[in-house]
């Protein structure tokens, strides 16, 4: 067990935790950030996407004694109001069926968008395999990503 | 030799009819037994409780006008939340924007709750258009009064009555304690709105939870918290039936916020659809700590009878076993004949592999026993089914159970089992503490209810006259119903009705056999169940069937369909008639004319018949279930061993289309669901296990090589409507399987597809 202090969403946070517990359940169960998603705890579905330093890491693997002082963001820190752009985006497309797996897809998508504001059709498929969605939205997340990408 | 006598009603639990006599009577009981169902409360001292006006159990308007109508059906992404309660909005003429959703508690008040079988829309639609009308005649009846004016001179809209002729308007806040007063009309004075003058069935409507979604607001089950809430991961015994001889938990309390250990004790065999496996829990501060507490935690398992189990090993069993004589399930004409006498004769054999659901959200709930009482957050598709078997399991008086039902992260069949939930209660009541059960991937891959594996020949003749003279379908898998009773072999008729004994094509010799096939594992059902196998045995076989007749597959399946006629198959069926999804054939027929129709405006959009470049081409099939009629085609392009799929086109007729953009994004979800077993999914046991993990081994399709396009053709109709939420799934594959046949001259005969 160790202290750790993370840089979370602009906010400081303090918490007691073993040094391999995984960001994810330091998110979910120590800090009640429950906006990011356990899928499968071995970085294979994307569910639990978080930025790092602004670039998308999976959160079920990367362990908190790894993190120091780099500025994490969730998706409740993506934005204000949940009003980022892909946000909308997902709502005007009617992305969602269960959405479960819509936070990690959001989180992962934006940090595409700040890497390649204008990914073509097949680097946005390339950069999101990463990320698993069981209903299916596949065409309509690509389609929200491709509309804010051409704003 | 042994197959169960139920029916499609033992499979998806009871198929009740709420009668509009029904839900006023049961708003009669909400309402503290107060005349016809209305009650109206004064605002108490505190002006907390504003008066309400609640005409029956799935409307309230409040005096401050605030209309609030209860999803009582499982939000699984389905749309179910929005699509159904804008049903009574639209009737009553309520300001959408300002609808407040509610989602009901487990209750019978509500009538079925079980969100399965894709019967919400079908079973609702028309009690929900009686709710919201039988409110807003009330409404009416209230301003024409104030007003002196009447009735018929006023309508409703934005949650306003208004008097056209005078200009005057009155929200319905205003209204509620005037029409709270009123009597309930009787059924034969309610007056549904003509179909022109919807302002939201048959559109596109949002659904009311994308915002809470996109912003990571939305609360899953596994989401779900109290103050002092403790985490259980459990290890389960990895073969179904076998239990727990004895644990050591020495090691597991030595880390770190592990709390308890508690066995958990299983049913044995059979495993049912309701209890938890044999295991040994493990209760702490966090998940963290019991995944790594379940890590050292020693159990010693009597494995039991499953402990041989090789999935393999009984495909290639069962692949001999069909060859046989099996038990006829429907019978024409004289098959033995058609096939002595016939041209040609093509016969194949078809695999399909077990599956497992893979809810990206794994099972998992929340349960708090105190005082005699259990609470329960859950993400359940049968909150009242949940509730039966917790009061059973716990000792308890239903009445003292409550359910609150959370959105699914999925539920394609696995969450209408509540063993996960039983897990938490039990978990809850032996440690005193609050516990959610949280199953990892890992658990939920080795687990699951699984969607059996199946062995399927048909043999088809062709007589001298190029017609389709005689159809032997031969079909072999563990039933639903053994994981209930050990001793059944073979599948029910509620199995056989997904897709095989509706066999709906003109030939005069037809014999169905069934063979038996003993399971091994928890087997349950997957969005569209037995479908899946059925539908892709008959649609490749037909496609081959177009080609030995040398006819168009399209052309072909509109000539086999003959005559526009309703069939009907009971009197050839032998074991008990054909249930029809717990329909009456007369009320819901099985029309040629709807499926040709799917069929042509399919061919239509997808320009069928059209020139490909070498490795690409077009592939057809067209199935009906879930009483809906859909027809499909897919567009493929073969590279070598991979696919792109380019384009999915679909057809479908569900009769009156409630909410047309989620009956859209049900179809584009079935294609890439179906998308994932044609081409990538398959559970394996060996020595009684699961072999797969997680997603590595178990793998669902990814975005790069996910269908592309789909488009979704609705069928313009005002027939009563059925099911959306299955019915894309089962054309899917054998439309693919038939794509690549067209593109590279290989049929496929095995799922997941290789070539």
């Amino acid at each position: 067990m160790a202290e750790y202090t993370l840089k979370i969403n602009g906010k400081s946070y303090t918490t007691n935790a073993p040094e391999d517990m995984p960001l994810l359940w330091v998110l979910r169960d120590l800090l009640e950030l429950r906006g990011t998603k356990f899928g499968c705890g071995a970085g294979l579905c994307g569910a639990c996407t978080v930025h790092l330093e602004g670039a998308a890491i999976r959160s079920c693997s990367f362990p908190v004694s790894a993190v120091g002082s780099q500025a994490i963001t969730t998706i409740e820190g993506l934005s204000e109001n949940g009003d980022h752009p892909l946000q909308k985006a997902w709502q005007e497309h009617g992305v969602p069926q269960c959405g479960y797996c819509q936070t990690g897809q959001i989180m992962n998508a934006a940090a595409l968008l700040k890497q390649n504001p204008k990914p073509s059709e097949t680097e946005v498929e390339k950069a999101m395999q990463g990320n698993l969605c069981r209903c299916g939205t596949y065409t309509r997340i690509k389609s929200a990503i491709l509309s804010v990408s051409n704003d | 030799m042994k197959y169960a006598k139920d029916n499609i009603q033992e499979i998806k639990a009871d198929v009740f009819k709420p009668s509009r006599r029904d839900f006023l009577k049961a708003g009669s009981l909400l309402s503290g037994g107060l005349a016809l169902g209305v009650s109206f409360w004064s605002c108490d001292s505190k002006g907390a409780k504003t008066a309400l006006f609640e005409p029956n159990v799935y409307l309230t308007i409040g005096t401050d006008g605030i209309v609030t109508i209860m999803a009582h059906r499982t939000e699984m992404g389905q749309g179910i939340r929005t699509s159904l309660p804008l049903v009574l909005a639209d009737e009553l003429g309520a300001d959408w924007e300002k609808v407040n959703i509610e989602q009901a508690l487990a209750d019978e008040k509500y009538g079925d709750q079980n969100t399965d079988g894709s019967y919400s829309i079908r079973m609702f639609y028309k009690p929900f258009r009686e709710a919201g009308a039988t409110a807003r005649q009330m409404l009416v009846r209230a301003a024409a009064a104030k007003w002196k004016v009447n009735e018929d001179e006023c309508s409703t809209a934005k949650s306003e009555v208004l008097h056209t002729a005078s200009g005057k308007s009155i929200s319905f806040g205003e209204l509620v304690e005037d029409a709270s007063k009123l009597e309930v009309p009787e059924a034969s004075e309610i007056q549904l709105k003509a179909v022109e003058d919807f302002e939201l069935i048959g559109k596109a409507t949002p659904i009311v939870d994308g915002h809470n979604i996109a912003s990571g607001k939305a609360v899953y089950g596994i989401d779900a918290a109290v103050e002092g809430m403790k985490i259980a991961v459990v290890k389960r015994c990895p073969v179904v039936g076998g239990s727990v001889v004895s644990f050591d938990a020495e090691k597991a309390k030595a880390i770190p916020g592990v709390l308890e250990v508690i066995e958990i004790k299983g049913p044995g065999l059979p495993a049912t659809l309701s209890k938890p496996l044999s295991g040994v829990a493990v209760i702490a501060e966090n998940t963290w700590a019991a995944i790594k507490g379940r890590e050292a935690l020693e159990v010693e398992w009597d494995l039991g009878p499953n402990a041989t189990y090789d999935s393999d090993q009984q495909i290639a069993e069962l692949k001999e076993s069909v060859k046989k004589k099996g038990t006829d399930r429907r019978v024409r004409g004289n098959f033995t004949q058609a096939k002595a006498s016939a041209k040609k004769v093509i016969e194949h054999t078809y695999v399909a592999p077990h599956l497992a659901h893979a809810t990206m959200e794994p099972p998992a709930a929340l349960a708090v026993v105190k005082d005699g009482k259990c609470e329960v957050w859950a993400p359940t598709q049968n909150p009242q089914g949940a509730r039966d078997v917790l009061a059973e399991e716990l000792g308890m008086e239903k009445g003292n159970i409550t359910i609150h039902v959370t959105l699914l992260g999925g539920g394609f069949g696995r969450k209408s089992k509540p063993d996960f939930i039983v897990e938490a209660a039990l978990l809850a009541k032996e440690s005193g503490y609050p516990v959610k059960v949280t199953w990892t991937r890992e658990d939920d891959i080795h687990h699951d209810y699984f969607h059996a594996l199946s062995v399927q020949r048909v043999v088809a003749t062709i007589d001298s006259q190029n017609k389709l003279s005689g159809w032997n379908h031969h079909i072999a898998y563990p039933s639903i119903s053994a994981t209930t009773d050990t001793s059944v072999l073979q599948p029910s008729v509620g199995e056989m009705m997904l897709g095989a004994i509706d066999f709906a094509y003109q030939v005069p010799a037809i014999q169905i056999e069934t063979h038996d096939a003993k399971s091994h594992l928890r087997v349950g059902w997957l969005r569209s169940v037995r479908n899946i196998p059925q539908a892709y045995a008959i649609c490749t076989m037909l496609d081959e069937v177009a080609e030995a007749r040398g006819m168009d597959p399209v052309q072909n399946i509109l000539d086999l369909l003959g005559e526009d006629q309703n069939l009907t198959f009971a009197e050839e069926i032998t074991d008990g008639g054909y249930p029809n999804y717990g329909e009456s054939i007369e009320d819901y027929p099985w029309e040629t004319a709807r499926m040709k129709a799917v069929i042509k405006k399919v061919a239509e959009d997808a320009n069928w018949g059209r020139k490909l470049p070498s490795g690409s081409a077009l592939g057809f099939a067209a199935h009906k279930s879930f009483l809906t009629y859909v027809a499909c085609i897919v567009e493929v392009k073969v590279n070598g061993s991979s696919v792109e799929i380019p384009n999915v086109y679909y057809a479908l007729d569900c009769g009156t289309g409630v909410n047309t953009d989620r009956i859209k994004s049900q179809f584009e979800g079935g294609a890439q669901f179906a998308a994932s077993f044609a081409l990538k999914s398959a559970i394996t046991f060996k020595e009684g296990r699961v072999v797969q993990n997680n997603f590595d081994g178990y793998e669902i399709i990814r975005m790069p090589e996910s269908p592309k396009n789909i488009h979704v053709h609705i069928m313009e109709s005002t027939a009563k409507p059925t099911g959306v939420g299955e019915p894309p799934v089962p054309p899917f594959a054998p439309a693919l399987a038939n794509a690549i046949y067209a593109a590279t001259g290989k049929r496929i005969y095995e799922m997941p597809m290789k070539w």
